[in-house]
């Protein structure tokens, strides 16, 4: 193939790393007021009185807007296809302040120095009242952290809100408690995963405007603009129409823009003073004051029998959502949904959760979307019962995963498409030398290397909701438009789109130009998250291409005279198969779209997608263990990935990369972590320490391409699985190290220290 | 927010001194970068620039250091690269990245006495004298010891020896906040033990340094040595570390000092 | 107050502010490769170079900039876009966000470090901040740029 499997640089790459003006800030314009958040001191407090007058009063200050002045809407800023089923929980702003940092009032003014001067001038009186801080007390605490009346849902999520829980999942298959019975081994253990921030490096952000015809437009550095706009036409109660959503390039999302931040409060603002507004959330704001992913306690008990069977499977998760339920249910589903599915050679199941709500800031959507902890908590286990069944781990493994053609419990019916997981396996053994390595060897005065490794899976878009849309025209000039609602937010799809869609017109990529993330002019597409873009969007993309192939070819062939099946694509131009006849698009384009011919071409086409098809990674970490001190140094990390056919190699590398690394600071470094009275204390990245790279050793990518019947050009998805499997395997390696199973993320010198102290 | 009323560059450090003692909150304006991240109102920022503070030279025996000299200076230049086994340079080098160490000031670094300085305690394991403006010249220790008053650090004289010297942090992600930093040195077989972050600021073990001293380094001395640094100083808890690890991190890391001070003497 | 500097080989006179940051300045006056993104002075997206060396411009004074020649990516096209071209061949610009600082950065490496090792290269680079890469793909680039791969 002449451009997908082709590791093709972006489209964008040049502009971006040059430094060109194409991010939110640099597209604003230079007149825009600039908006500023009060934010509440305390964790749990309503508000008695605010008083604003001085702050009004002050020169350049255009408006103040607290809780008396937002629509009296619940909405939820999770960006998710309608109906949500994240609750509607929160108002622009409410009368009673659910964590520290979230917000009180609104100011905007002609420059920064003013609106925070303003700022300072509000005066706020609190009722304070006892927050609920832990998220294991918060069932059954005195505290109800969203006792108000109008709190609904799209569906039953299980939302008891008088108990604290914003959402509860049950699913069991087989008779669990029995199988355990029947299992020669039995092991369980509790894990807590850590709340992580996203930290991309382009903080939230937006600026809004009215247009030419009044309708509020907002340039918003989101992954999800469709979503957005609906958000917005709740939040503000105005029309959808009255709405657009334009996304230009965005410096990271990991997943955080896949809730809203910032965008309410400047389109309020916009709306209240007809004046353009830019809101620039700072890096303490963008750490305490938007999501993290949630902290969770899991429990996993597993059964096996003799053989090394994995016969049950039982998963209690317990998730803090914080003060606001974006993503509470559907991250809770997927903690069983990409880990159980792994291994079927169960006879039962179950998974019990729960999401509940707390005085912190919210968690949302993190790349890896539950799976990241479940699989922490999972593959662990998985590791402890092959050292109780004196199983080599990566032999469990290849015992237990499930293959081509065959089902899992809790998917009746749903076959696996895809997998080549064995071969990673084994492909991954070899690359880390797990034959020598395992379990560990001693280098030197107090230094011990070890290995331990883990297997993941997430999905590709999601099953019966994602879809996408793509339309791609001939052009006037005999180039092509691709037109699409797919976010790129740095990860490369506006490219490899383009790829695919050049993949099958035959032509350059340089013919294609690629349109994106506008909700005016671009088909919707609910956007870049739940890895759906190269597996969902992508499947649009190639329908819409061959539909307007075949449109090409067939009107080609009637201004030729000649039937559609003796017409050919060859280069920029339609020939007959015989090679006596041909049609340029130039010509074809002059001859349908200008003068008389009245048919501009276009392929236009819808993916829905019934199944979501797994990657896999095997993952396998080297570390290297100080037992004086308890320092752990990754020396290798190795992940060998099964994402279907790869579009973009180079692409798909550094995704892949990136991911790890995320893993590997939620391993070893990252955790956001508050003060006693529920204050961030990890606001900064003085405090919060993502990887250096210093910090990510060497980590080592190959692929192991399966064939995905339902993907394009057999591919699936890439963006989260790969941030999933560094916490248990580094944990692992850890283990074998030292004999330290530190199951409280992120695994510091010190815990590894205390641990071996009490071995 | 961080604001500047008025900014003054005066000519000579008398002007400086008489403008920094004006008001209280008329401040030395050093690197900024630590400065900027705090919300001080400066009546008059004082900016040093004009005083020719930026060098490092040698005087009289000693290596002399100007205030506003960077911290990148002092990481490369060849005095300080080839006196003390580099242990100045070792102490900086992982502190943020190399734009950071070109902006941040040696003055502002020690006036300030953080107690995560790596700088302090690498100093503080050498003959360092600091130069204040009104207090004139006393031992780092003094300095460090002695109650914070408003006066203007102008340089730092470390006496220019063959002393051997090692610096070791530990820290929990390479470019964190050292949990533990320790500069172990030795001259004619006097032994200086320093060890900082702790987490308050730096401090000499002087029992354990005399008994080095006193006894030569053995395998024997070396471990009490490294015990004795860990009981006779302080340690405190923070978000980095608690004072039961930082106590045996001091330990393990004095007796590595120790070691590899010893095994530069031998080359 | 106003100050007096070459900004990419062009003199200017701007009018700044005691507490403004040269960050700012050089964004309001333009310069827009010039990115924010901790306020903290610890990512390294705001690099760019004070006579030749490179700074955290969000922590540099506006006025300490008097007299001073600044240089921006904007001022580097030929050098700069020779290393973009292959860090981007690499696909290791990603979001492409902290690839302005990144390259000032490097830059500035070449012209300090002979023939630098791997480790002093890591060394060198790790006061730039990265969430999407990794790192991996940046440190192949700067191997192929330096012709050390």
């Amino acid at each position: 193939m002449e451009n997908v499997g082709q590791s093709i640089r972006k489209i964008d790459g040049m502009a971006i790393a040059m430094g060109k003006p194409v991010y939110t800030e640099d597209l604003a314009m230079p007149n825009a007021l600039v908006v500023k958040i009060l934010r509440s001191p305390h964790a749990f407090a309503k508000i008695t009185s605010i008083d604003i007058s001085k702050a009004e009063s002050l020169e350049g200050v255009e408006c103040i807007l607290t809780f008396k002045d937002v629509p009296n809407a619940r909405f939820t800023l999770a960006g998710q296809s309608y109906p949500e089923p994240s609750p509607y929980d929160r108002l622009i702003l409410d009368q009673i302040v659910r964590y520290v940092g979230d917000e009180v009032a609104i100011i905007a003014a002609v420059d920064e120095k003013t609106a925070l001067l303003a700022m300072k001038r509000i005066k706020v009186e609190y009722e304070v009242m006892e927050p609920v801080l832990d998220f294991e007390q918060a069932v059954g605490h005195p505290s109800v952290v969203h006792p108000e009346e109008d709190l609904s849902c799209n569906f039953e999520i299980g939302l008891q809100k008088e108990n604290n829980i914003t959402s509860s999942s049950h699913e069991e298959v087989g008779d669990v408690d029995e199988e355990f019975k029947r299992c020669a081994v039995v092991v369980e253990d509790v894990y807590y995963p850590q709340a992580q921030a996203h930290t991309m490096m382009e903080t939230y952000r937006a600026f809004t405007y009215l247009d030419h015809a009044g309708r509020l437009i907002a340039v918003s550095s989101t992954q999800v603009p469709f979503h957005i706009k609906r958000q917005l036409a709740r939040a503000l109660q105005i029309p959808a129409s009255k709405i657009r959503v334009i996304k230009p390039r965005i410096g990271g999302g990991f997943g955080g823009k896949q809730t809203g931040a910032g965008d309410v409060f400047a389109g309020l603002v916009t709306l209240k003073t007809g004046k353009p507004a830019m809101i620039i959330y700072d890096r303490k704001e963008t750490f305490s004051a938007t999501t993290s992913r949630h902290a969770m306690r899991l429990k996993v008990k597993l059964g096996a029998d003799q053989e090394g069977f994995i016969r049950a499977i039982d998963m209690q998760v317990l998730s803090d959502t914080g003060a606001y339920g974006e993503h509470a249910p559907t991250v809770l589903g997927c903690v069983g949904h990409y880990t159980l599915p792994l291994y079927n050679k169960t006879r039962a199941v179950r998974f019990d959760g729960k999401a509940v709500y707390t005085n912190k800031m919210p968690a949302g959507a993190f790349r890896g979307y539950g799976a990241t902890q479940g699989t922490f908590a999972l593959e662990s286990t998985v590791n402890m019962l092959a050292e109780q069944l004196k199983m080599d781990p990566t032999e469990i493994r290849l015992k237990n995963i499930s293959k081509v053609g065959e089902t899992f419990l809790t998917g009746p019916g749903v076959m696996l498409g895809s997998s080549s997981l064995d071969r990673c396996i084994a492909k991954g053994k070899e690359l880390i030398g797990w034959e020598e390595k395992f379990p560990r060897r001693e280098v030197g005065y107090n230094k011990v290397r070890a290995v331990g490794m883990a297997i993941t899976m997430q999905g590709s878009g999601i099953a019966n909701i994602g879809t996408a849309s793509a339309e791609i025209r001939l052009n006037d000039d005999g180039n092509f438009t691709l037109l699409t609602g797919a976010t790129d937010m740095g990860t490369g799809c506006d490219t490899i789109l383009s790829q695919m869609a050049a993949e099958i017109l035959e032509v350059p990529m340089e013919k294609i130009i690629v349109h994106a993330g506008d909700t005016d002019t671009s088909p919707y597409d609910p956007g870049s998250y739940a890895s759906s873009t190269t597996y969902v969007a992508g499947g649009a993309v190639v329908k819409a291409a061959e539909e307007l192939k075949n449109k090409i070819l067939a009107q080609s062939a009637a201004i030729l005279g000649v039937a559609p099946q003796d017409v050919e694509f060859d280069g920029l131009a339609v020939r007959t198969l015989s090679g006596d006849q041909e049609i340029s698009f130039a010509k074809l384009a002059e001859l349908t779209i200008l003068g008389t011919g009245k048919l501009q071409l276009v392929g236009y086409a819808t993916q829905g997608c019934e199944v979501s098809p797994p990657p896999y990674i095997a993952g396998f970490a080297e570390v290297e263990v100080d037992r004086e001190t308890g320092k752990v140094d990754l020396i290798d990390y190795v992940a060998v990935i099964d994402c279907g056919t790869v579009i973009n190699p180079n692409l798909a590398r550094i995704q892949a990369e990136g991911g790890i690394a995320q893993g590997i600071g939620m391993a070893l470094y990252e955790q956001v972590r508050y003060d006693e009275i529920g204050k961030m204390a990890t606001n900064s990245f003085m405090q919060y320490k993502i990887p250096s790279r210093k910090d990510v050793g060497k980590v080592r990518i190959a692929f192991e391409e399966s064939y995905e019947p339902t993907g394009p050009f057999g591919a699936k998805s890439i963006g989260e699985v790969v941030a999933n499997t560094p916490p248990p395997a580094i944990s692992h390696a850890i283990y074998n190290a030292v004999g330290v199973r530190e199951n409280h993320l992120p695994i510091t010198p010190e815990k590894v220290f205390l641990g071996m102290q009490k071995l | 927010m961080f604001t500047i009323l008025d900014l003054v560059q005066p000519d000579n450090l008398a002007e400086a001194y008489q403008i920094l003692s004006d008001k209280r909150n008329n401040t030395i304006l050093g690197g900024c970068a630590f400065l900027k991240m705090g919300k001080k109102r400066i009546n008059t920022g004082v900016d040093l620039t004009k005083l020719k503070l930026n060098y490092i030279q040698e005087t009289d025996g000693f290596i002399e250091i100007g205030a506003m000299t960077s911290l990148r200076d002092i990481e490369t230049h060849p005095l300080l690269t080839e006196h003390y086994n580099g242990v100045l340079p070792q102490s900086l080098r992982d502190i943020i990245g190399v734009q950071f160490r070109n902006g941040v000031t040696v003055g502002a670094s020690v006036y300030s006495k953080y107690g995560f300085s790596d700088l302090i305690t690498a100093l503080l394991s050498l003959d360092t004298e600091v130069e204040l403006f009104k207090a004139g010249r006393m031992p780092l220790a003094d300095f460090l010891s002695k109650p914070k008053e408003k006066d203007l650090l102008v340089r730092l004289w470390i006496k220019k020896t063959k002393r051997q010297a090692s610096y070791l942090s530990f820290r929990n992600s390479a470019s964190d906040y050292a949990v533990l930093n320790v500069a172990v040195s030795m001259l004619n077989n006097r032994w200086t033990i320093a060890v900082g972050a702790r987490p308050s600021k730096a401090a000499i073990a002087i029992s354990a340094s005399a008994l080095l001293s006193l006894e030569g380094a053995t395998s024997e001395t070396i471990e009490e040595a490294a015990k004795r640094t860990s009981e006779e100083l302080s340690f405190g808890t923070n978000t980095r570390g608690t004072a039961t690890y930082r106590k045996a991190l001091c330990r393990a890391l004095v007796k590595r000092g120790i070691m590899e001070v010893l095994a530069c003497k031998s080359n | 107050m106003q100050i007096e500097l070459t900004i990419n080989d062009k003199a200017v006179k701007w009018e700044v502010a005691n507490d403004e940051f040269l960050a700012d300045t050089l964004r309001s006056h333009g310069f827009l490769s010039v990115k924010k993104a901790c306020d903290t002075s610890c990512c390294g997206l705001c690099t760019v170079w004070m006579d030749g060396k490179s700074m955290l411009s969000c922590s540099v004074l506006s006025l300490r900039a008097h007299g001073k020649k600044i240089t921006t990516i904007e001022g580097l096209p030929k050098e700069a876009e020779e290393f973009a071209q292959i860090l981007s061949a690499e696909g290791a610009e990603q979001c492409g966000f902290c690839s302005p600082g990144f390259i000032m950065s490097v830059l500035a490496m070449k012209n300090e470090l002979v023939n630098p090792t791997e480790e002093e290269i890591i060394h060198y680079l790790t006061g730039n901040l990265c969430r999407c890469t990794g790192y991996m793909g940046q440190l192949r680039a700067i191997k192929i740029y330096l012709g050390v791969a």
